[in-house]
């Protein structure tokens, strides 16, 4: 296929692999680089990408799993406006298996909650449309790629008149975690892999204050296993160079200014705001909030949704998985409490979440 | 009153019902004559082993691209006899029809029950039919028991894989489960993409003749596809299995829909393929039987059974990397971003 087989050829990995393994014996000590996009911890494992790579070159898993990082509070207000069987949830098919304090979207849709798998929000504004005496709950998870899907969706509503969609958000934006985890010294992360959709949106000079601050590379990379080993090796190229910069290696689909059009929809409809992360806890001006102009379309503001305190199952580690701290392997409920069937944190059932892509294709 | 419609009272047993299996389900299904009625079909023993098996299909739409819920309850069973290696001759057929539903397309499932199983050369020979109220079932539901032949003494069964055994796959992964998904969510990519649903016992007759003994293993990878297949076939036979993805046989259009929705063919299900394990000498044979049979023309062999006892299975991906290959864990969902 087009675009894809060119970046899955055998030879040209290997040859690559080969060069990652040169570079790599002239590294003093072993290097950890961190890819924080789910879509790239999903293609590492499932390529078996690590086999691939000499020792002292390791691959992290970071906060790149929206499902992942949303708090389980969030879950419960989801699940809270399921009970009310005058609403129609509408979501991307992720969330429908992530644990709640008490319950999961799958378990209230089995138990007669109206939760339909959209696969654009745009079909979540038909559903409004086409159940005129239903309000249509739209959960928005997502980085900056989903975000201006979502913000595109309130406007179409607008322009329909409709009174019945609004939408739960809890968006994320990404350069901001990355601070946070490259100034923990306990991962000592020496590079970055940025993600690829995300970069779309925001473009590659979104990482340069990151790379001024902590002189660290970053290299925004595709998805295909050529694209990961070729940012590999320029995460590699820098650290031997002793250089830290921004580079892009998905240059087919990432420009250094992004995408203006999704940021001017973005900003039209969303502003930043504080947001909390399983795992990262509240980060400054990392989330995104409805405007006060379209707070008919913020379900925060249209539902009345009052839920008691999150519970999270004490034993669960994902915010020590989401921060690269734990490998899913070394996590005790790792396949033994928490499996896809019967999941304690959302790592393990997000499709991008790293625990699923390390059950599905590691053990 | 429309005449047009299933309504309760074809399935309370009384005039309506008897009007429905006269005029419409037996003459279509079975070409029998309404007289031959009983409440029982009476069939010809036949000597030696029989194999026996049943399957419930409720496929969302009933009409998908390549098939409808009709020919496909047939194919499931005749397939899973023709796994055993048996020869499928009869086949029952159990209805459960939603109130409301048209009679225009229960005629059309039952025509292509009929076709299917006149192309499978299996007789339809006994049924049921009842009707629930709207609401109570989605449209159309279909039972089918199927009872075939072992006209052969080969241990052919999931336990028999056996370390250096090759496995061959018929063609292309995944076209049942991405159509049926296409028609359903009304994807506006991959609506060329047909069910393979398909009768496999003529096929699975011409291995049987040509490769004998050295055919040890048949199975129809459908839900859960290839991927749930073989790691059950590890467990069961205690062996350990490579597959290697190059080898992989997939519909471009498969993999580009899989592609966008986030999906792996190796787990999306199949209604017209077979895994055949067969002894290393006889792979040239068993993929030239299929190339010549017009469901294997796509035919590979995709995988090799190792010497290990543990179960596991591997895969060499197309870049040269190992992975694990396990069961497919709840439903595929598709990703978010």
């Amino acid at each position: 296929m087009k675009f894809q087989d060119e970046f899955r050829d055998r030879a040209l990995v290997q040859n690559m692999a080969a060069n990652i393994y040169h570079m790599a014996e002239r590294l003093q000590s072993p290097v950890n680089f961190m890819e924080v996009c789910g879509t790239h911890t999903m293609s590492i494992y499932q390529y078996g990408i690590r086999s691939l790579l000499p020792e002292n070159v390791r691959l992290v898993s970071g906060p790149g799993c929206p499902v992942c990082v949303t708090p389980i509070g969030y879950v419960d207000k989801a699940l809270a406006s399921a009970a009310d069987l005058r609403n129609i949830i509408a979501t991307f098919g992720d969330m429908l298996r992530v644990p709640g304090s008490n319950s999961s979207l799958m378990e209230m849709r089995a138990g007669g909650a109206d939760i339909r798998i959209v696969y654009s929000p745009l079909d979540a504004v038909a559903l409004a449309q086409n159940n005129p005496e239903r309000r249509v709950v739209f959960l928005g998870v997502g980085f900056e790629t989903t975000a201006p899907t979502i913000a595109a969706s309130i406007l179409h509503a607008v322009q329909l008149n409709l009174n019945n969609y609004c939408v739960l958000t809890a968006h994320k934006t990404m350069p901001v975690p990355m601070d946070i985890l490259t100034g923990d010294p306990e991962l000592n992360i020496r590079g970055y892999l940025c993600p690829a959709h995300v970069s779309t949106v925001i473009g590659g000079n979104a990482y340069k204050p990151l790379v001024e601050k902590y002189k660290i590379p970053c290299v925004v990379t595709g998805f295909e296993p050529a694209d990961v080993m070729q940012g590999i090796e320029m995460l590699l190229a820098q650290i031997l160079r002793s250089e830290s910069r921004v580079e892009i290696q998905y240059s087919r689909a990432v420009s250094w200014e992004g995408n203006p059009k999704a940021q001017a929809i973005l900003n039209q409809v969303f502003v930043p705001c504080n947001a909390v992360w399983r795992g990262l806890g509240m980060l400054p001006g990392s989330g995104l909030a409805i405007r006060k102009e379209y707070a008919s379309f913020d379900a925060e503001r249209v539902l009345e949704l009052d839920v008691p305190e999150a519970f999270e199952n004490p034993a669960c580690r994902c915010g020590e998985v989401l921060k690269g701290k734990l490998s899913p392997f070394d996590c005790p409920l790792f396949a033994g409490a928490c499996t896809p069937e019967t999941a304690v944190g959302a790592c393990m059932v997000s499709s991008e979440g790293t625990c699923a892509a390390a059950y599905k294709y590691g053990r | 009153m429309n005449n047009d419609l299933i309504l309760l009272g074809h399935g309370s047993g009384g005039r309506l019902s008897h009007q429905l299996l006269d005029e419409l389900i037996i003459p279509v299904i079975s070409g029998v004559a309404p007289a031959a009625q009983n409440d029982a079909a009476l069939l010809e023993s036949a000597s030696g082993r029989l194999a026996f098996t049943t399957d419930s299909f409720v496929v969302d739409p009933v009409f998908f691209p390549g098939g409808t819920i009709g020919s496909l309850a047939v194919h499931g069973t005749v397939n899973d006899l023709a796994m055993m290696g048996a020869r499928p001759l009869w086949l029952s057929v159990g209805l459960i029809i939603e109130e409301g539903f048209s009679k225009a397309d229960l005629r059309i499932i039952l025509e292509d029950m009929r076709k299917a199983a006149d192309g499978a050369g299996v007789a339809i020979v006994t049924g049921d039919t009842k009707v629930v109220p709207r609401g109570k079932a989605d449209k159309i539901f279909i039972t089918t028991s199927g009872i075939g032949a072992v006209e052969h003494t080969l241990p052919i069964h999931g336990a028999n894989a056996r370390p250096g055994d090759v496995i061959v796959i018929n063609g292309t992964l995944g076209d049942h489960g991405i159509a049926v998904m296409a028609g359903r969510e009304g994807l506006e990519v991959g609506t060329e993409i047909q069910s393979d649903s398909a009768a496999l016992n003529g096929l699975v007759a011409d291995l049987l003749a040509e490769l004998g003994p050295a055919l040890h293993l048949l199975r129809d990878p459908t839900r859960g596809g290839v991927a749930t297949t073989i790691k059950e076939i590890a467990t069961q036979s205690a062996v350990d299995i490579t597959l290697h993805e190059e080898e992989l046989p997939i519909n471009p259009a498969v993999r580009g829909v899989c592609a966008i929705l986030g999906l792996d063919p190796l787990f999306v299900a199949n209604e017209g393929k077979l895994l055949a394990f067969v002894s290393p000498e006889a792979v040239d044979t068993a993929l030239a039987v299929m190339r010549k049979h017009p469901l294997g023309m796509n035919a590979a062999a995709i995988g090799v059974v190792e010497n290990g006892t543990a179960g596991r299975v591997q895969m060499e991906t197309v870049i040269g990397g190992m992975r694990a290959v396990d069961m497919l864990s709840g439903e595929q969902l598709p990703r978010i971003c």
